[in-house]
């Protein structure tokens, strides 16, 4: 028997928005014309992602993309933060790492975020806060985002 | 103290109650705990064990003339003392307590191999290694020019006898080996692998960790030189383990720490090692953790390694024959000879994904690659779900296993 307030508990972290993105993840594909990339591993997982952007002359995020294998926090996560940042500033778009993180590993708070910037479908990763043990999962593609924007390294990891 | 040796007397259909920490709730479930190979749980005789020493007979080992000392001494040689019997070493010289299979192994690369290796050497060890029975290794090739060369397995995860026999030439110093599949389960058919090395005079270690809990293992029937194991995976304490090594070996080593109490003389000049086996037990020891192992081997030895292995296997059984039958499961690690651990994948579902849903259900699997990578990539994958057992489990807990499986389905339906 499984108790109601546990299929209501594992429903907040497994979200029909979760399963749909991990199923079939958007913007899954290389970007061979990519100005911008990064590799995010989660060692303790096995997670592995590759991030590209396209950025153009002004700066701004013409076309996102990623590859990889992980668990379906991490793809989900990986293909919303793909449609997330499309269109946006490499600014703005960076400001979401700071966004997205801050508001996965504190237990309230909805971050900041430029007025632009909707943020709202990113709700969806926020049942990761009651698993501590997941939220790695969440944050590794906004890791390797920060990354491959701001080139201070090539590989992020959550460790 | 000498206590007399353990006769089997604790019925292992009701020792489960013998371990207090599996008597909670976790996440509204009763806790179905198969997580063993990781770490098992303890019984109340272990914690009471080292609650006691902490309370009333803690002080520092071989060093005062006072009653604490005494007290705190004789624990912990004792300990020493029936380490020896349950293995059957064959001098309580041979069995040094170190922190765990990872630092016996670390040990025997920087003591035994490091001042022997040459370059063009090699040492052997298989894929099914964990990564403590490799990185050890391929520390000390580093650091004397030997190569560190790898024998097959099979899609069962079996160990390819042919082609391990074929990599043992004269190069070979070194077997390292274990004894059971922490990953996949496989019990290694060790007899018949000691034997053909030892034929070739290739030194063998066995990394035992996943083992000793599990079955009896005698080191001088095995015919091994070194044999390491872990406390917390025999449902002692973290943070202790044994050495075991031939005397003649462990007499010609270099010492691996130094430090206090493996010293018998000390001046700027020179310093006289003591002799075995404080020779490799530098400093304040692990006491209340090797305290609370002996403890743990007086709990094994009262419910018998045999009842043990057979209830285990019985256990296992009926888990793989309930697994099986699952429509989209499949078992990674299928060898004939296989101890109570099971790995598997339920339908492309994610391992942590699984995990997590099954930890909601009370259930706890460890989830991921199990630190033996090379494992996983051999299978082509980033990870399984591993339901392992220990003696206190029982079909009540497969039970909930499966049902919990069944509710991952549905969520990743």
């Amino acid at each position: 028997m499984i108790a109601i307030a546990d299929n209501d508990e594992l429903q907040q972290l497994y979200r029909e928005t979760i399963l749909d993105h991990a199923r079939n993840p958007r913007n899954f594909q290389r970007l061979s014309k990519a100005t911008h990339s990064a590799e995010g591993i989660n060692p303790l997982c096995g997670d592995k992602l590759h991030l590209y952007f396209v950025v153009d002359a002004n700066e701004m995020v013409i076309e996102a993309g990623f590859e990889g294998s992980g668990c379906a926090i991490s793809m989900a996560s990986a293909s919303l933060l793909t449609e997330t940042v499309s269109n946006l500033s490499v600014a703005e778009a960076d400001a979401c790492f700071v966004s997205v993180t801050g508001r996965l590993t504190q237990q309230t708070g909805d971050g900041e975020a430029s007025t632009r910037v909707d943020l709202s479908k990113l709700k969806a990763l926020d049942g990761v806060r009651a698993h501590p043990s997941r939220v790695k999962c969440a944050t590794l593609a906004w890791h390797a985002l920060h990354a491959a924007l701001t080139q201070s390294q090539t590989s992020a990891t959550t460790e | 103290m000498n206590q007399p040796q353990a006769t089997e007397t604790n019925d292992i259909a009701y020792c489960r109650s013998d371990f207090p920490a599996l008597d909670q709730e976790v996440n509204g479930h009763p806790l179905v705990y198969l997580d063993s190979a990781a770490s098992a749980q303890q019984p109340a005789t272990v914690i009471d064990a080292i609650a006691r020493y902490q309370r009333e007979d803690h002080a520092n080992v071989h060093r005062g003339v006072h009653t604490l000392s005494h007290r705190a001494t004789e624990l912990y040689e004792g300990a020493r003392d029936k380490l020896c019997r349950f293995i059957n070493a064959s001098s309580r010289a041979e069995i040094i307590h170190t922190s765990g299979t990872t630092e016996s192994i670390n040990l025997v690369a920087q003591s035994y191999c490091r001042p022997m290796l040459q370059a063009g050497d090699q040492v052997l060890i298989t894929w099914l290694e964990h990564h403590s029975n490799i990185v050890p290794w391929q520390l000390v090739c580093e650091q004397t020019g030997a190569e560190l060369i790898v024998a097959p397995i099979n899609d069962r995860g079996e160990v390819e006898l042919d082609e391990l026999r074929a990599l043992m030439t004269d190069r070979v110093k070194l077997l390292g080996i274990g004894h059971v599949s922490n990953a996949l389960g496989t019990i290694n058919p060790l007899h018949e692998i000691i034997a053909d090395a030892k034929q070739r005079g290739i030194t063998v270690l066995v990394d035992g960790a996943q083992a000793v809990p599990h079955m009896n293992v005698d080191v001088q029937a095995l015919g091994c030189d070194f044999y390491a194991f872990s406390s917390h995976k025999m449902i002692g304490p973290t943070g202790a383990g044994v050495l075991w090594g031939r005397e003649a070996l462990l007499e010609a080593m270099p010492p691996y720490k130094g430090g206090g109490d493996m010293i018998l003389e000390v001046s700027f000049e020179h310093t006289v090692f003591n002799e075995l086996p404080y020779k490799f037990e530098a400093g304040t020891p692990n006491i209340s953790g090797t305290i609370g192992l002996g403890a743990a081997v007086d709990y094994l030895q009262s419910v018998g390694m045999h009842n043990i292995y057979q209830h285990e296997k019985a256990l296992h059984s009926y888990m793989v024959s309930k697994l099986e039958a699952i429509d989209g499961l499949y078992l990674i690690g299928t060898a004939k000879n296989q101890a109570s651990v099971q790995s598997f994948r339920l339908n492309d579902i994610h391992p942590h994904d699984l995990g997590t849903i099954l930890d909601h259900q009370g259930v706890a699997v460890r989830t991921g690659h199990h630190c033996a990578m090379p494992v996983m990539q051999r299978f082509g994958l980033p990870g399984t779900t591993r339901a392992s057992l220990g003696l206190y489990n029982n079909a009540d807990d497969v039970d909930q296993l499966l049902v919990a499986l069944e509710k991952a389905r549905q969520v990743f339906a």
